[in-house]
């Protein structure tokens, strides 16, 4: 049983001494500081692309091109004064952010962050001796992780806002609850299409079942392509909302609500939350890059160069989402609270499932030899009718609610 | 190694489950309850029930435990209760006699089958088998064996979904009648499903 454990990694499989502890440890320390660096990056990354679409210059005083801005901001809120309401309930209150942080960082622990996947190599890299895989962890229910880590998130926003006594963060976090369990559930219904695709849910077989070659030898055998673009836009849009990014920061928006669930915190403790909500850009980016875009997978670089090409890859796909990300905060103005929920429950569900069941169809399809433009004209048609009926009439309802003054819009 | 495991992961759970009876504050309860929830998926792990360990997360933890919450936050409900009123007549006693009855349950149990019950994995075939992966072996017995219980259970959801809906809904009739009641939330306390339309009301009620 907990043999079955250690079978998880070809590290363990000659028995756990002093090295294969030390190597793990290393692997934890490198994920971690990996994670606190990107934030790092991701903060000044944000601001400059914003200030350069804004026309300004953005951060340019500490370091070269104001690199260490950050740095400089995250010591000016560790030697600020630490607050706490006297109306919040200080245990609840000292522990949210926590909660909120350390969820961010255990989503990355499922990520493979390199070794090369080409040839029917599963992934594996050789520490001082020892093979083991380029990713902290590989546990056979990886994309459920995600799934369960993201959702533990919750907690910290709920219970911070919920603790700090005064109103407007009670109303962030209530919005913001709602809002992240609703986007779960298409989220997860995205990700069943994943399943239902790469018969897996380890990340790292899902990587190296994308490895492959695909179709006419140079379109790549991504999951984004296999399942139809649909089910990774559902997961895209459900992911921005996972992480209360605009254009669905409605959580802490500030013409309404101050500053959302983390109005009442200073110093530290808001720099947790801060830290967190840059920390989800970048696992979500990798999150994507590796169960839709092939993850480090990628060709060979040439020379010297062949042992890092795996992490280049992961590196540079991460980037253009990240990129993407900050591109939408900077284009998109943010949602109404019912046109989010409208979004997510009446649009983003019923699409998702029906593209499940089409995709689904294709599968037994192909396994009984069906016709198979036959059963993607009928499935189009099948699932393109239910689902346009069901907007039409969702888009529908909701109007004449909002006519008759139904809901505060 | 498997013993501490289970030591640990048992003592979190009991003191999760205490956490729940002795708090004072829902709030610390419901806190409680997650502690307990982790306790035992961690135990599932231990059993090489992973599959087992995350849907217990991601459904428990993270969806049932928020609705408890999110139910005791926008009710009020958050505060020390007067512990010296029964609202129900006889709920003591009663509460006594039923917890008794539950805890002489498994005790009755152990006791037929010799008090030899272990930890270790039952021979039950395709779930537990090592060869097969547990969420493939889950998967094949819920859809060949149990695919009756398994269909009525959906069904059911499906009519609670949908009950919970209507509940939640605000039709011009309905609206009249509510005026007539005291002011206090009305659509709170609606079932989990009906979290989206419930959010859509928060905003007018909250």
């Amino acid at each position: 049983m907990i043999g079955a454990i250690y079978a998880l990694d070809p590290l363990y499989l000659d028995g756990v001494g002093l090295a294969e502890v030390l190597i793990t440890l290393g692997k934890v320390l490198v994920t971690f500081l990996i994670l606190l660096l990107s934030v790092l990056f991701m903060v000044w990354f944000e601001r400059k692309v914003i200030a350069d679409m804004q026309n300004r210059v953005g951060p340019n005083r500490a370091g070269p091109f104001g690199l260490l801005q950050t740095l400089a901001d995250g010591l000016k809120l560790i030697v600020k004064e630490d607050l706490i309401p006297n109306r919040s309930r200080r245990f609840v209150f000292a522990l949210a952010p926590f909660l909120s942080v350390i969820p961010a960082f255990l989503v990355f622990a499922v990520v493979p962050l390199g070794g090369t996947f080409s040839e029917g190599d599963p992934g594996i890299v050789t520490i001082a001796g020892h093979e083991t895989f380029a990713q902290l962890a590989d546990p056979p229910i990886g994309v459920l992780w995600i799934l369960a880590v993201s959702s533990i998130g919750v907690y910290g926003v709920m219970l911070a806002g919920w603790s700090s006594g005064s109103k407007y963060p009670l109303l962030g976090s209530v919005r913001a609850t709602a809002q992240m369990v609703s986007y779960e559930a298409a989220m997860g219904l995205s990700i069943a299409t994943l399943i239902m695709t790469t018969g897996s849910l380890s990340t790292r077989t899902m990587v190296s079942v994308q490895a492959g070659e695909g179709f006419a030898g140079f379109v790549p055998n991504w999951n984004v392509i296999l399942t139809g673009i649909v089910p990774f836009a559902i997961f895209f849009i459900a992911a921005l909302a996972e992480t209360n990014r605009p254009p669905f920061d409605l959580v802490e928006a500030e013409q309404e609500l101050v500053g959302g669930f983390h109005t009442e915190y200073s110093s530290i403790r808001f720099g947790m939350f801060f830290v967190a909500e840059f920390m989800h850009p970048v696992t979500m980016s990798a999150v994507i890059v590796t169960l839709w875009f092939g993850g480090p997978a990628g060709p060979l670089l040439p020379g010297f160069l062949e042992p890092v090409s795996g992490i280049f890859w992961l590196v540079a796909k991460v980037f253009v989402f990240l990129y993407i990300f900050v591109l939408i905060r900077g284009t998109l103005p943010r949602f109404r609270y019912d046109q989010l929920m409208d979004l997510g429950w009446k649009v983003l569900i019923p699409l998702q499932l029906g593209w499940l069941l089409l995709l689904a169809a294709l599968n037994v399809g192909r396994d009984e030899g069906w016709n198979y433009a036959v059963v993607i004209g009928i499935g189009f048609f099948v699932v393109g009718g239910a689902t346009f009926f069901l907007l039409s009439r969702a888009s529908e309802v909701s109007r004449q609610r909002r006519e008759l003054g139904e809901v505060d819009a | 190694m498997e013993t501490f495991v289970f030591f640990v992961a048992a003592a979190i759970c009991l003191a999760g489950a205490l956490g729940v009876v002795l708090s004072k504050n829902p709030v610390h309860s419901a806190l409680s309850l997650v502690g307990t929830l982790f306790g035992v998926a961690v135990l599932f792990v231990a059993q090489n029930a992973n599959f087992l360990a995350a849907v217990q997360v991601i459904i428990y933890a993270g969806a049932i435990v928020v609705l408890f919450l999110f139910v005791i936050m926008l009710l009020g409900v958050d505060r020390a209760e007067n512990l010296s009123v029964d609202p129900l007549v006889g709920q003591r006693a009663a509460a006594i006699v039923a917890g008794v009855a539950i805890f002489a349950l498994p005790v009755a149990a152990l006791a037929t089958t010799g008090w030899d019950a272990t930890g270790a994995i039952a021979n039950l075939g395709s779930v537990s088998d090592s060869a097969v992966p547990d969420v493939e072996g889950i998967g094949r017995v819920l859809f060949t064996r149990y695919i009756f219980a398994l269909e009525i259970t959906s069904i059911l959801l499906a009519i609670a979904v949908v009950g919970a809906v209507m509940l939640a809904k605000k039709s011009p009739k309905a609206a009249d009648m509510i005026v007539d009641l005291p002011a206090r939330p009305t659509s709170t306390d609606a079932d989990a499903d009906a979290a989206s339309a419930d959010a859509t009301s928060e905003e007018g009620t909250a």
